[in-house]
């Protein structure tokens, strides 16, 4: 761990030890006051099931049942506590690996699959769960995130002071991410509109090969200033500091007070994707510090302690782990190739007339062939 | 019917106004287009009647305009977004190409963008580089995008407001040349219910030589052209195309078919041109028609040159009349 620079954790807010011992912050306790025992053990549940879902999609996608699978492995605190954070009425614009958020959001994990397994660019209603689709142009749905929290400022949906009303708009995006012109331009809208929104970097120290040493030379949260924009770094494998500064950065969104950049200083403590081999650039010795910061093991270990981790619950949700694992197996391998004429669909609104005719001569060139194959 | 005579910049102003007055989640973004009007004054008065939210001055930065368009399209609204000059579309370019056009598709019809960007473009002005250009082509090779070009005041604000009740998204390339000509606009008609729509072409000209495909600023230009040849004794039929993406190829090959040949015209550089589109396809559709093969006439495989010698590089009167002539004696 350095002192300076991008990867330093100076100035993180923390609520939770690595070791499992649970601390004061000034600005933060009270932001977690309110989670009683059973909505721990639920945080605790929703890490657990993402963490199988994830190693599940691994697994299938070395079975040659996923082109590709992005984990969210170690990066579990950052999105369940920020998305645990959320009022239904929030929008959320995720980049690839926020299972962990989509879980908090409602959506059947199973359903992230269908664009890794090749059958669909999104697979998802948005609308159903505040949730966009992923995007996978490094950046660029920061702006979408700030665009459509200028919408909710024109809808009328910030500072009511009515709960039920009030709406923030959080995007996620890795430390890679923060170099790109359009996060950049996304701070800048956001700023000079006071948008409802909140940044959340989940600066997992690799943007596939390279460290955040090349993105930055300053904690990314240092950046927020320059653009007027409060910014915080908190513990990214911590869910309750991650849960707290983000109810402060949506609570200040909702009420009109404007954008934050909230830095989640956490680990990628797998591989890019499973296209990705880790060991060409960095080392064991550093994967093993972070296997013992877990954000998983912390809360178990804390709630052992305090007592409302019990065998019973854990056996429950074990259950359920193995359930989800079972169903998103059979899920993945049901999911059959697309019809080829759904290709040429939804390519415009209304009718094109290039589109028509080249589908047109598609389908009577396939339908010369049907004959073919009978003789 | 209120017909008034008006420039082409203030015809698509009153189809910003009427858009503006018609639908409440209808906003304008772009830089400088609040209190200065846009440096075309194309959205004269705008703000000063709708209110900064409405008509907003956006910061310096083309993707980010585009990228939040986008996002305001998400959340319901109908924006239309300036682009100060065509060659400073492409800090945007990515958010048009991987975005705009895509979310259609990728959401499988779940989602629409109905977001307009306006782009002037186009030279013979006499400006400094990046002011003159026609980039259009660049859209129409990506799916999802409608490309189109009014001509005249009239399509101008008949087609803007057709663009913005668009679900998709759509590219309105503005011929910056022709702002300050003047023509006979209906305000009252209503354009949705016009019987030109988004997607066709239309014969400006009837003609039985030659068919002569222009769009944009090279129409008033291929009207020229007929009236010189028509000095000469020789018919050009003016077809002007109005949509790049989709193509009308159909109503220039039911004139082609009765002309038997083909000349298509435009600013942007030949080489992989809407020209050479057009020859394509005129080529497949009607070659048992045609007695010359399709020229193009258009810019050079060179970057926009020096507005000393632009005159020499746009395809101009001479030019045009250079491929009617070669055309006619096949
Ligand atoms: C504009 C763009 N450039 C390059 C890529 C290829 N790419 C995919 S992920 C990635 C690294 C992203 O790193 P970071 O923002 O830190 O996010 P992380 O993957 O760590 O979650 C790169 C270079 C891309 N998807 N988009
Ligand atoms: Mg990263």
């Amino acid at each position: 761990m350095t002192t300076s620079g991008p990867l330093t954790d100076d100035g993180l807010v923390q609520l939770l030890t690595p070791t499992g011992e649970r601390v004061d912050h000034p600005d933060y306790t009270p932001r977690v006051a309110h989670l009683d025992d059973e909505a721990l053990r639920g945080l605790w549940r929703d890490m657990v099931l993402v963490r199988r879902f994830d190693t599940e999609a691994t697994a299938l996608q070395r079975q040659g049942e996923l082109g590709l699978w992005a984990q969210c492995l170690g990066q579990e605190a950052a999105q369940v506590g920020s998305g645990r954070a959320l009022a239904p009425q929030d929008y959320v614009f995720p980049s690839y690996r926020e299972h962990g958020v989509a879980h908090t959001r409602g959506l059947d994990l199973t359903e992230l699959l269908r664009l890794f397994r090749g059958v669909d660019h999104g697979g998802w209603d948005p609308t159903d769960v505040n949730f966009h689709l992923y995007t996978l142009v490094i950046g660029s749905h920061t702006l979408h995130a700030t665009g459509y929290a200028m919408g909710v400022q024109r809808d009328g949906a910030v500072g009511t002071g009515d709960p039920g009303r009030d709406t923030a708009v959080v995007t996620y995006f890795g430390d890679g991410a923060t170099a790109q012109g359009d996060v950049n331009e996304a701070l800048v809208f956001a700023a000079v509109n006071n948008a409802p929104l909140v940044l959340f970097c989940q600066n997992n120290q690799w943007a596939i090969s390279e460290p955040t040493t090349r993105q930055a030379r300053v904690p990314l949260a240092a950046r927020g200033p320059g653009f007027g924009v409060p910014s915080v770094r908190v513990d990214g494998n911590d869910v309750l500091a991650c849960y707290a500064v983000t109810a402060e950065a949506l609570e200040r969104a909702r009420s009109g007070g404007g954008p934050t950049l909230v830095e989640a200083f956490t680990y990628r403590m797998g591989a890019h994707t499973t296209s990705d081999d880790p060991s060409r650039y960095r080392s064991a010795a550093e994967e093993d510090y972070w296997r013992q910061r877990d954000p998983i093991d912390r809360l178990t270990t804390y709630l052992t302690a305090t007592g409302a981790l019990t065998d019973a619950f854990r056996a429950e949700v074990e259950a359920e782990a193995d359930a989800l694992g079972e169903r998103t197996r059979t899920f993945v391998r049901a999911l059959g190739r697309p019809e080829t004429s759904t290709m040429f669909e939804h390519v415009y609104a209304t009718p094109h007339a290039v589109v028509d005719a080249e589908r047109a001569w598609f389908e009577q060139y396939e339908a010369s062939f049907a004959g073919g194959e009978q003789r | 019917m209120t017909t008034q005579r008006m420039t082409f910049a203030k015809a698509i102003n009153t189809g910003l106004r009427k858009a503006l007055e018609h639908d409440p989640k209808v906003m304008l973004m772009g830089e400088d287009i609040g209190a200065l009007g846009g440096v075309f004054r194309v959205t004269d008065g705008l703000a000063k009647d709708f209110g900064g939210d409405r008509v907003v001055d956006t910061p310096l930065a083309e993707s980010g305009i585009v990228g939040t368009a986008i996002g305001l399209a998400l959340r319901g609204y109908r924006p239309v977004c300036e682009i100060q000059f065509d060659g400073f579309i492409f800090p945007a370019f990515d958010q048009i190409t991987t975005q705009l056009s895509k979310m259609h598709y990728r959401s499988r019809g779940r989602l629409n963008l109905p977001v307009v960007i306006r782009v002037p473009y186009g030279g013979g002005i006499g400006a400094v580089e990046h002011h003159s250009e026609s980039p259009e082509v660049l859209f129409a090779h990506t799916a999802g995008l409608r490309v189109v070009s009014p001509s005249d005041p009239q399509d101008a604000f008949t087609m803007i407001q057709q663009a913005i009740a668009s679900p998709d998204p759509v590219m309105f390339f503005e011929p910056k040349g022709r702002y300050w000509e003047k023509g006979d606009v209906d305000t009252d008609a209503d354009p949705l219910a016009a019987a030109s729509t988004l997607d066709g072409a239309r014969v400006l000209r009837s003609g039985t030589d030659v068919t002569l495909v222009a769009h944009g600023p090279t129409v008033a230009t291929a009207l020229k052209v007929a009236d010189a040849a028509a000095s000469e004794g020789r018919s050009v039929e003016v077809v002007d195309l109005r949509t790049i993406s989709p193509l009308d190829t159909t109503a220039v090959a039911e004139s082609v078919r009765r002309t038997g040949r083909c000349v298509v015209v435009h600013e942007a550089p030949v080489l992989y041109g809407t020209g050479a589109e057009v020859a394509a396809r005129i080529t497949e559709e009607c070659f048992y028609h045609l007695e010359a093969p399709v020229l193009r006439v258009g810019g050079f495989h060179t970057p926009y040159p020096v507005a000393k010698l632009e005159h020499e590089y746009l395809p101009g009167l001479d030019r045009v009349l250079d491929a009617v002539d070669r055309v006619l004696a096949h």
